[in-house]
């Protein structure tokens, strides 16, 4: 079986149509609620058969409400691993999920209901994962919708709650509210003027964390970073929600500041990075998926900067999900690996900019 | 500045307090805070999970008699020795079941055990008031948010909270 990525909602990625606020340095805003039933066994404890029972009554429960009356659902057990792997690389499952990790396997009753920018994961480490998706960097839309899917689900399946503790989590890191919102930020000016660090470490200092491309355990490419909340108990909703937003809010102001100093103190450097990274992605016949995104890191920078003019930040993000390997076995209609993948990754990249370039006017001042 | 509560060691950290509409300012140094159970952003961040349920074992719950750890749940039969192992709970009744020692975990790990976030509403609850009820104890959940944002002078906060309490007042 495989998925037609045309059935999914907005494709599944308007998260990336880079239309949100702050588009150019924020790509997208997450946020996520765990939530358990009541008198079962969390995920990984319960039987199959638990499983199978909760994933019916998140699916019968959504179909009342009208934000996922025309979901998609996706039984993830039933996924072949190139399909799992297609929803991963769109971020709209965990790797846990898709059964992706080193040694892990697809787990019995894992689903994924999909309306729009809003998504429930079925018995991922918590029974519930409702998540929202959206684009640039948008903390208060995305938990609106998110609050009012919570409330309507709430209302519907009887979650695990403690007067004390509040929501109750198979990982007391994330008791309490259930809360984790993280926004994907791309921060090269940081990253060239060596000041990441120092803004990396001072995240720690005001109880935030960062984390790469795919979310927790993964690596940071291509200069994306995601902030989140490290703590999620203690602090309601709200104050958790307008701690982040701020702290982004600075980030980005430093990245913009960052950004100045580098056209002001070295312009030669940055706008021959920023083309020769063009150059190569244009006419390069292999390129890893690696450093495909730090190519992307330079030109999405000389787009912020206005230095490559005409060439859509959401062109860029598109390259970025379709430059994974799933999704270009997807575009070739059959498995690839390398050399074949690294191949197929310039082809796909060189094609997608030769068709934007109609409209490229490239002025190399 | 020595600290006001052990007037030895020098205070780091300040401590800012409002009850009955006075301010108090308590200056406390590192041991004495977390005598009193405050926990600054960096004594949190420094606690990751992995590296308290390693202390599990060397540490205060170390020294409990062992068969602490191999009573089990009695809901689910995980002990905390399966918590220490997983890094996973059993079940939701687990946190009733090793409430001292998660109360103790989940302070260290978010500086805090109380849950000050939205209410939950049970399905039987919900439905006596309507599908999207009002949150049961919204009002002073609001009254006690604006007191920390005032605490930590976060005043754009605090008017927005303000603002949110005066139309819950009205009705």
């Amino acid at each position: 079986m495989t998925i037609d990525l045309s059935l999914l909602p907005d494709g599944g990625i308007s998260w990336a149509d880079a239309s949100g606020p702050d588009g150019h340095i924020v790509l997208s805003t997450r946020i996520r609620l765990a939530r358990n039933l009541q008198g079962t066994a969390f995920t990984i404890r319960a039987r199959d058969e638990d499983r199978e029972r909760i994933r019916e009554q998140v699916i019968g429960a959504g179909r009342e409400i009208k934000s996922l009356a025309d979901a998609a659902v996706f039984r993830v057990d039933g996924l072949d691993r190139a399909d799992r792997q297609l929803l991963y690389e769109r971020h709209l499952i965990s790797k846990e999920l898709a059964g992706l990790e080193a040694g892990g396997a697809v787990r019995p009753g894992a689903a994924l209901v999909l309306g729009g920018d809003l998504g429930v994961m079925v018995n991922e480490e918590d029974h519930l994962r409702m998540q929202s998706l959206h684009s640039g960097f948008a903390l208060q839309r995305a938990y609106a919708t998110l609050e009012r899917l919570d409330g309507e689900l709430g209302a519907r399946l009887p979650f695990a709650f403690h007067p004390e503790f509040g929501y109750l989590t198979a990982c007391p890191t994330n008791a309490g509210t259930g809360l984790r919102a993280s926004v994907l930020i791309h921060l090269p000016g940081l990253v060239l003027t060596k000041e990441i660090a120092k803004v990396l470490q001072g995240l720690s200092q005001v109880g935030l964390t960062f984390r790469g491309l795919y979310g927790e355990g993964s690596e940071v490419v291509g200069n994306f970073f995601q902030l989140s909340n490290q703590t999620t108990l203690g602090k309601s909703e709200e104050e958790l929600l307008d701690h982040l937003g701020k702290i982004v809010r600075q980030v980005i102001d430093y990245e913009e500041q960052a950004r100045r100093v580098l056209l002001r103190d070295a312009p030669s450097v940055i706008e021959d990075k920023v083309w020769r990274a063009y150059g190569l992605l244009r006419y390069a016949r292999s390129l890893s998926f690696e450093e495909t995104m730090n190519l992307l890191s330079g030109v999405r920078l000389g787009v912020g900067l206005n230095l490559i003019n005409d060439l859509g930040v959401y062109t860029l993000n598109k390259l970025m999900i379709f430059a994974q390997p799933a999704h270009l076995a997807y575009v070739a209609g059959r498995p690839l690996a390398d050399p074949d993948l690294a191949i197929a990754r310039a082809t796909f990249v060189r094609r997608s900019l030769e068709e934007e370039a109609g409209r490229m006017r490239p002025q190399a001042s | 500045m020595q600290c006001d509560h052990c007037g030895e060691r020098p205070a780091a950290i300040h401590l800012t307090q409002i009850v009955n509409n006075s301010v108090t300012t308590l200056h406390l140094c590192e041991a004495c805070a977390a005598e009193k159970g405050v926990q600054t952003g960096a004594s949190v961040a420094k606690f990751p999970l992995s590296d308290f349920l390693a202390s599990m074992g060397k540490g205060a719950a170390g020294s409990l008699p062992a068969t602490t750890d191999d009573t089990p749940c009695g809901f689910c039969g995980a002990t905390l020795k399966d918590f220490r192992d997983a890094g996973r709970l059993g079940c939701p009744h687990c946190y009733a079941s090793f409430e001292t020692h998660l109360r103790d975990l989940l302070r260290r790990l978010h500086g805090s055990s109380q849950h000050v976030g939205e209410v939950y509403l049970p399905p039987e609850a919900a439905a006596a008031v309507g599908i999207a009820p009002p949150r049961g104890n919204q009002l002073g959940e609001l009254r006690d948010q604006l007191r920390r944002a005032v605490e930590a002078e976060n005043f754009e906060l605090a008017a927005e909270l303000r603002d949110r309490i005066r139309v819950l007042d009205d009705h």
